[in-house]
């Protein structure tokens, strides 16, 4: 994929909604700003990672929030970009490249927006390779890359730039901000150049995403397994088939975290899995088991359909697969166990793999 | 006593109940007019059963004339739609994501002004009256007729719909105005689209309510109408005229209520088979099991309450094609044509009912016409659709546990008598008014969906207030007190937002309380 273009954004949508393993917002708002952008502005070009030159001025860009609110105070493409501008202005340097902070969910839409509004290319990567739920959290945080100077801008036009000591600081008074903007703003962050984005980024994503939903999308038209198409291109296993039977959620610190338990149906008859979250799919538990956690992938999927569901739309009666892939491995580094292993998000285990 | 009576796009049926006993039940042709087919079918009731009028204490009709309206694009009103959310919301404008032939069919304008609240209660901007008036003249101008008002976190504070609402009544005192908190839920774009279809059906639901209250009150009927509305429940005359949307699903509805209530089964797989198409859907506790996604209406995506439904291309009036090894039926289908195209009707036509009655499983029409039919042709078409039939119960169910099946409709003698295990398929009596039994027994309900912020220590009392909202809401609307109760609740707390944030649903549903 060299390009996108308005027909494409369907499967983006998809794939990135499985990318978001659970959590990272419905992409559909995401996929209307693009479209209207695209629209507007015309296709965006995709970079391959390994084509970025060195010296390119390079800006991830992304939306900070409460799903529930972007649903309702639906972000504008100037906010997305205004994010953007404004950090180059504060760096003093011209954009060359805009790229995704994450590859899972609405973020994975929301930089072609600003990429057409800023007339400028996108990179085919993203800092993550799947979704989650803080500003830290990327593989440019473990090349020290700084999240800041960052810049947040909201749909009023207010605008901030933030300076912090390091990246979590930076989560701590981005979270702040955004509280006091409605809950749902536009951030600009880890400002990289091209030779530090070809290091840090995990390259391909966009494309994984659109490959994803197109395989989805054709598994249902030719009646084959679209969970199954999802398994093999992410060389990951199928953990479970079940209904959701019991789904408990509670605020903790501002995040939404919950358990959902699943009773098996096929082959899983007579077993439950136990699924633990905090806006994505952290740790999967069979009778008390543990059979893959963060870092690694836990996707939820509608068993016949192959659609993601998300955690906030996971319901009794569901009929589900759960299925497990691999992050990217420099993820298990132990630097990068500390941003994002199961015991930063208070499971003293250790991470068990989705190859395992 | 009480009638129900279900308006379909070619039938209209019609039941007598006294208390669950079904004493008559009709089936004649839906008229142009509506009306003058219910005035047919209610006199086909008093011929099988004479029954006094002044006995009757409800009606209860569902119809499917709005949503077939907004399908076939027509009679809808001029339509403006209202935003206020400015300087949120710009890039993506009302009815952005609509299909153009419905824009141009509703003359849809909008206007993006200034308003809406933040997730806490704060003003994105204040109202600018101002802006209105000005928007508001500008309608005027336009011919507008029906206007759809929608604020952001209008489900949390509805302050801004209501004031834009008398501002812009005061300027345009004849159109009709209708508010999205009144329609749907949170997700802007959906609650709007539902609130925009609502506002260009109300001149169409003025003039078909008036119409059902006429042709009920012509014989000789003094008991009050109510319409069934898509969660199985009932309104009356004056909230269906300013909520036609709430009636869209009400088919699926009714035909699965009723089949729950003519097999005695509240858990069950319901196959309701028409003409043109079967609809499948999954009653839990003698309700229908909703959809979670969001639903799309004739290509408008909307996020108001419907059944989740799988509608599969096969009725009594699928076409049946091809050699017995590859025999296709449906998804084409001669419709309401049924009675002239058909072999058993003189046609020329090979339809589903015609390998029905070659199969000997109806006694339709002239069987002779059907004779000629080679029996490996009948017997690979009336298994081709039983295989279809059991794959959409089958991507229906939720678990592998059995689930009976119901079948109703017109057309259920084309489904087999076993889908999973020997006899699993129940053919009720009455099942071809299943729909028109539904309608008589719906019940009254209220709703809450709101966000609430919860103090520490204070989620038992929030949660009871919620609660006690919804019955309070279901009892004025009509329920009786005894009966009412919590039949469906859910608590989302919303991540990031501090205060513990949290979207409370509550629904409470009760039986009517007739003869107030």
């Amino acid at each position: 994929m060299r390009e996108i273009t308005p027909d494409v954004l369907g499967d983006i949508a998809l794939g990135a909604a499985i990318l978001g393993t659970g959590g990272g917002g419905d992409p559909h708002i995401g996929r209307l700003l693009a479209e209207e952008s695209l629209r507007e502005y015309g296709p965006v070009r995709l970079t391959p990672l390994d084509e970025l030159p060195p010296d390119a001025a390079v800006l991830p860009v992304a939306l900070m929030g409460a799903p529930t609110v972007m649903v309702e105070k639906l972000p504008s493409i100037e906010e997305i970009g205004l994010a953007a501008r404004t950090l180059a202005d504060y760096l003093g340097r011209e954009l060359t490249h805009i790229a995704c902070a994450e590859a899972g969910g609405v973020n994975s839409l929301i930089p072609v927006a600003a990429a057409a509004q800023l007339g400028l290319p996108l990179v085919d990567a993203d800092g993550m390779g799947r979704a989650f739920p803080e500003i830290q959290m990327t593989l440019p945080t473990l090349y020290d890359v700084r999240a800041t100077p960052m810049a947040i801008a909201d749909e009023k036009g207010n605008r901030a730039v933030l300076d912090t000591v390091d990246n979590r600081w930076a989560e701590r008074l981005a979270r702040s901000a955004t509280v006091d903007m409605g809950c749902s703003a536009s951030i600009s962050s880890y400002a990289m150049t091209g030779q530090q984005a070809r290091e840090a980024l995990v390259p391909g994503t966009l494309s994984l995403c659109a490959e994803l939903g197109r395989l989805v999308r054709d598994a249902r038209a030719e009646h084959t397994d679209p969970v199954d198409a999802v398994v093999s291109r992410l060389t990951g296993r199928r953990l479970f088939t079940g209904k959701v039977v019991d789904v408990s959620r509670r605020t903790v610190t501002g995040f939404a975290r919950g358990d959902a338990r699943l009773a098996g149906t096929d082959a899983h008859s007579g077993t439950e899995l136990l699924l633990r979250f905090q806006n994505e799919h952290l740790v999967a538990e069979r009778d008390g088991t543990v059979l893959v956690s963060v870092p690694d992938l836990i996707c939820v999927l509608e068993n016949d359909s192959g659609e993601a569901v998300t955690t906030e739309s996971l319901r009794y009666g569901q009929r589900v697969a759960v299925i497990a892939a691999p992050a990217d491995p420099r993820w298990h580094s132990p630097a990068g166990l500390e941003v994002a292993g199961p015991r930063y998000f208070g499971y003293d285990i250790d991470p068990v793999r989705a190859t395992q | 006593m009480r009638i129900g009576i279900d308006v379909g796009g070619t039938n209209t049926d019609a039941v007598l109940l006294d208390e669950a006993r079904v004493l008559a039940a009709v089936k004649v042709n839906t008229t142009e007019d509506v009306t003058s087919g219910i005035v047919s079918a209610i006199d086909g009731l008093q011929r099988q059963h004479a029954f006094d009028p002044a006995g009757v204490q409800a009606v209860m009709i569902g119809t499917t004339h709005f949503i077939n309206a907004l399908v076939e694009a027509r009679r809808l009103a001029p339509t403006a739609a209202v935003r206020l959310s400015l300087p949120a919301g710009r890039s993506l404008p009302p009815m952005v994501s609509w299909p153009e032939r419905l824009v141009d069919a509703v003359a849809g304008r909008s206007y993006l002004c200034h308003g809406g609240h933040e997730f806490d209660g704060r003003h994105i901007s204040d109202l600018d009256e101002d802006e209105l008036r000005k928007a508001a003249d500008d309608m005027g101008r336009a011919g507008t007729r029906s206007v759809a008002i929608t604020s952001v976190f209008s489900p949390v504070n509805h302050e801004f719909e209501q004031r834009a609402a008398e501002l812009i009544a005061a300027e345009l005192p004849d159109v009709a105005i209708s508010l999205s908190h009144e329609i749907g839920r949170i997700g802007l774009l959906e609650r709007e689209n539902a609130t925009i279809i609502n506002a260009a059906l109300r001149e169409l639901a003025a003039g078909i309510v008036d119409g059902l209250a006429q042709s009920v009150t012509g014989a000789g009927i003094t008991a009050p109408l109510y319409l069934s509305q898509n969660d199985g429940t009932l309104m009356d005359v004056d909230f269906a005229r300013r909520y036609p949307v709430a009636t869209f699903a009400s088919g699926p509805t009714n035909s699965m209520r009723g089949a729950a209530v003519l097999s005695g089964l509240d858990t069950c797989a319901v196959v309701d088979v028409g003409g043109t198409t079967s609809d499948v859907g999954v009653l839990n506790q003698g309700f229908p099991r909703e959809a979670t996604t969001a639903v799309s209406v004739a290509g408008i995506r909307t996020n108001f309450r419907m059944p989740d439904v799988l509608s599969i291309g096969i009725g009594g009036g699928s076409l049946v094609q091809g050699e017995p090894a590859e025999v296709a039926v449906g998804p084409e289908s001669v419709g309401y044509q049924l009675t002239s195209r058909a072999l058993v009707f003189g046609g020329d036509t090979l339809t589903a009912t015609d390998i029905a009655v070659a199969a000997g499983r109806a006694e339709i029409g002239d069987a002779d016409r059907v004779r000629h039919l080679a029996p490996a042709l009948v017997r690979a078409a009336m298994e081709r659709i039983a295989a279809d039939a059991t794959d959409a119960v089958e991507r229906m169910r939720t678990s592998a546990e059995p689930l009976p099946v119901v079948a109703v409709g017109g057309g259920s003698m084309l489904l087999p008598d076993e889908m999973f295990e020997p006899g699993d398929v129940r053919r009720p009596e009455h099942y071809a008014v299943a729909n028109a039994i539904g309608a008589a027994i719906a019940q009254i309900g209220g709703e809450v969906d709101r966000v609430y912020a919860i103090e520490p220590g204070q989620r038992d009392s929030v949660v009871d207030e919620a609660k006690q909202e919804a019955l309070d809401r279901a009892v004025a609307a009509g329920a009786s007190p005894s009966t009412v109760e919590i039949v469906d609740f859910d608590e989302v707390p919303i991540p990031y937002l501090p205060g513990n944030a949290t979207r409370i649903r509550a629904k409470a549903v009760g039986d009517l309380q007739l003869g107030r």
